[in-house]
C-alpha cells in the first residue's frame, strides 16, 4: 500500500524524527523512501555568500541532511535523496503530484506563532495540496 | 553559441519570463526612485538606469533571468561625485566605468573574484544593507509621527500582504495604500516630487558635457574603478546565487564583458551606473523567470509605467519609499552571519567585522572590500607562516639533525631562525626540507644564513630533501644573498 514513500526534510533534529515514522512505513509495507531537500531563494542566497566554491556548496548542503541519512543507513530501507529547489510548500506538493508517491511524511516544524503568520506552515500547504496521503509528524 | 540555445535562453519560458517580468518592473520603480535619492540624482537617473541596463543585458548578459539596474552599492559611491561635480561628471564615470568591465570580461579576470574571501563578501552585504538603511534616516528629520505611522504601515503591508496573495508585489500594494492615504489625508509631508523632477519621455542620447582633459579622467577614474569592482563583485554573486537557485551553470566573464556594455550604453542615455540586483534577481526567479525574456520586459514594462503614470509616481510620499527600502535593507543583511559568529574561526569574523566597519566609517564599498581582503591576506600569512623544526641528536652528538616542516617564505623565515640552535657545538649540521617548501628569495636567503651562521663556528651544513621546485629555485638565486658568496 506504502510502497513508495516521500519524506520532506529541512534537516532539522525535528525531521530526523519524522525518517524514523518514514521507515517504519516504509518496513511495514516493504516500500522504498525518496528523501526531499528543498532549497529555497533565502537559502540559496545564504548558501552561495557562505561557500567558496560550488563543490564546498554541494558537500555543506549534504551535510544538512546527514542526519537523516545517518538513520535510513542504519535501517534496511532502500532510499535515495533529492535536492530541489524552489519554496519549499509548492516544489514539495509538485514533486508528489508529478511523480508516483503513495505517501507524503513531513515533520511539522516548531515555528513560533510570528513565523507561522509571516511564513505559513509548509506541512499544512503540503496536506492541502498533495493527491496522496500525507503523514505530519508532530 | 547555436541557434538551438539562443532560442531556449530567450524563448524557452515565455509565459513564465513574462510575468515575472511585469512583477521585477514593479518591484524595480520604487528602488530606482530611491536609490537616485541616495546618490542625490533625479529619480528619473536611477529609472532610465534600470530600464537602459534590465533591456541591454537581456541580449548581452551572461546569466539568463538575473535582473540588474541601478543598485544601492553603486549609489553610495557616486554620491560625492555627484555632490562635487554633477550629474555631467556622473553619466562620464557611468561610461568609463563600463569599459573597464568590458576590460574586466576580455580580459577573463572574473576568475579575480576567487581572491576575495566569503568573509568579505558577507561583510560586503552587511555593510551595504547598515548604508541602506542609515540613508534612510534622514527622510525622518524634522518629520511628524506622521510618517514614523506612515512607515510603519508600509512595513506592515509589506510583510503581512503576501498571506493574502503573492500575485502582486506586496512593495507595490503597500506603495499604493500609502500614497492613497498620504493623498486623501492631506498630511502635508514630503513626496518624491519635492525631491526631484520626473519626466515622462524615453530617454534619448547624449554625450556628457565635460571638458574632456585629462583632469577631467583623473577626476572621474577613481570613481569608475570602484563602481566597476563594487559593480562586478555584486553582479558575479548574484550570478553564483542565480546559478544555484535554477540548478544551471553561467559563462561570468561574458556576464563582465554585458554589465560594461550596459553601463557605457547607460551612461550615454542619461542613467547612472548599475549593477545586477540580488534581491530583485531572487524576486525574479521565485516568480517563475529564468530567461533572457524576463529582463527585457521588466524594463520595457518600467519604462512604459513611467511615460503612462509618472503623474502619480511623484506623488508617493518618501514614508512609502523610505519603508521599501528598510524593507531592502533587512533583506541584504545576512542574518545567519550574526546568528553563526560566535561559531566561526576568529579571523574569519575579525575580517567580516573590519569589512563592515571600514565600509560604515568610508561610505565606500570599495574600501571596505579592499580592507578586508588585506587583513584576510595578513592573517593567511601568519597562519601559513607557522614552521615546525624537530631536532635530532646523531652520531654520539657529534650530528644534529634538523626536521623542518611548513612553507618558507617572507612572513616564516624569522619563525625558522629562532628554532635553531646557532651555538650547538657539534662537527656537522643536517637541514631536512623533505617536508617543506621554498617559496621566494627570502626563503633561500634563511638558508644561506644559516650557513654562514654555522660556518662560523665550523660547523659544516647539508641540505637534503629538497623538491625539485625549492632546489631549482635555490639554483637559481642561492648565494646572491650571502656576502662572501660561493
Amino acid at each position: 500500500m506504502f510502497k513508495n514513500i516521500l519524506l520532506a526534510t529541512d534537516g532539522s533534529e525535528h525531521s530526523v524524527r519524522s525518517a524514523d515514522h518514514a521507515i517504519q512505513l516504509a518496513e511495514n509495507f516493504d516500500g522504498r523512501i525518496e528523501v526531499v531537500y528543498v532549497v529555497d531563494g533565502q537559502t540559496s542566497k545564504q548558501d552561495v555568500l557562505h561557500n567558496t566554491d560550488k563543490y564546498e556548496l554541494e558537500q555543506n548542503r549534504r551535510a544538512k541532511v546527514q542526519g537523516v541519512k545517518e538513520v535510513l543507513e542504519r535501517s534496511n530501507v532502500e532510499y535515495q535523496i533529492n535536492i530541489l529547489h524552489g519554496e519549499p510548500g509548492p516544489t514539495i506538493v509538485d514533486h508528489t503530484n508529478s511523480g508516483n508517491f503513495d505517501c507524503v511524511v513531513i515533520g511539522s516544524r516548531g515555528l513560533n506563532n510570528l513565523q507561522t503568520m509571516i511564513l505559513g506552515s509548509v506541512s499544512h500547504k503540503v496536506a492541502k495540496r498533495v493527491e496522496c496521503p500525507v503523514l505530519i509528524v508532530k | 553559441m547555436n541557434l538551438q540555445n539562443i532560442k531556449q535562453q530567450w524563448f524557452g519560458n515565455i509565459k513564465g519570463d513574462v510575468l515575472s517580468g511585469i512583477v521585477v518592473a514593479l518591484a524595480l520603480i520604487p528602488e530606482a526612485i530611491a536609490f537616485s535619492i541616495i546618490a542625490g540624482v533625479d529619480p528619473m537617473v536611477g529609472l532610465y538606469a534600470s530600464f537602459c541596463i534590465a533591456v541591454v543585458i537581456s541580449f548581452v548578459g551572461g546569466r539568463p533571468g538575473m535582473i540588474s539596474g541601478a543598485t544601492g552599492a553603486m549609489a553610495l559611491l557616486m554620491v560625492t561625485l555627484v555632490a562635487d561635480h554633477g550629474l555631467q561628471y556622473l553619466f562620464a564615470a557611468t561610461v568609463l566605468t563600463g569599459i573597464l568591465q568590458i576590460l574586466f570580461g576580455v580580459f577573463k579576470l572574473a576568475a579575480v573574484m576567487k581572491f576575495v574571501p566569503r568573509s568579505v563578501m558577507v561583510g560586503f552585504v552587511n555593510a551595504l544593507a547598515i548604508l541602506i538603511f542609515t540613508s534612510q534616516l534622514q527622510h525622518f528629520e524634522g518629520e511628524s509621527w506622521v510618517m514614523y505611522a506612515l512607515v510603519a504601515l508600509t512595513l506592515a503591508i509589506i510583510y503581512l500582504f503576501p498571506r493574502i496573495t503573492k500575485a502582486i508585489p506586496s512593495t507595490l500594494v503597500a506603495i499604493i495604500i500609502v500614497t492613497a492615504v498620504a493623498i486623501f489625508g492631506d498630511f502635508g509631508i514630503r513626496t518624491v516630487g519635492d525631491l526631484g523632477n520626473l519626466t515622462q519621455q524615453l530617454p534619448v542620447f547624449l554625450i556628457p558635457s565635460i571638458p574632456f582633459s585629462l583632469e577631467t579622467l583623473m577626476i572621474i577614474f577613481p570613481y569608475s574603478l570602484a563602481l566597476a569592482i563594487v559593480g562586478l563583485l555584486e553582479s558575479l554573486l548574484t550570478a553564483n546565487i542565480v546559478d544555484d537557485m535554477t540548478d544551471t551553470e553561467s559563462d561570468k566573464n561574458k556576464e563582465s564583458r554585458g554589465q560594461g556594455i550596459a553601463n557605457v550604453v547607460t551612461g550615454f542615455f542619461g542613467g547612472m551606473a548599475g549593477c545586477a540586483m540580488i534581491g530583485q534577481s531572487v524576486i525574479n526567479v521565485k516568480s517563475g523567470g529564468n530567461g533572457r525574456l524576463s529582463s527585457l520586459v521588466a524594463g520595457v514594462f518600467l519604462m512604459f509605467l513611467i511615460i503612462a503614470l509618472g503623474g502619480v509616481v511623484v506623488q508617493i510620499p518618501m514614508a512609502a519609499l523610505a519603508g521599501v527600502m528598510i524593507m531592502v535593507s533587512i533583506g541584504t543583511f545576512d542574518w545567519s552571519s550574526l546568528r553563526n559568529i560566535h561559531k566561526l574561526p576568529r579571523t574569519d569574523a575579525a575580517v567580516m567585522l573590519i569589512t563592515v566597519i571600514t565600509v560604515v566609517a568610508t561610505h565606500d564599498l570599495s574600501k571596505g572590500v579592499l580592507a578586508g581582503v588585506l587583513l584576510s591576506m595578513v592573517f593567511f600569512a601568519a597562519k601559513i607562516s607557522k614552521v615546525k623544526v624537530h631536532e635530532i641528536v646523531a652520531l654520539q652528538g657529534a650530528k644534529k639533525v634538523y626536521k623542518i616542516e611548513g612553507q618558507i617564505f617572507f612572513a616564516s623565515v624569522n619563525d625558522l631562525l629562532d628554532k635553531i640552535d646557532f651555538n650547538d657545538d657539534v662537527k656537522q649540521v643536517e637541514v631536512d626540507l623533505s617536508n617543506a617548501h621554498l617559496w621566494d628569495d627570502s626563503a633561500i636567503g634563511a638558508l644561506d644564513k644559516i650557513e654562514m651562521k654555522f660556518e662560523q663556528n665550523d660547523t659544516e651544513v647539508v641540505y637534503t630533501g629538497l623538491n625539485e621546485e625549492s632546489k631549482h629555485l635555490k639554483k637559481r638565486i642561492g648565494g646572491l644573498s650571502k656576502a662572501s658568496g660561493h
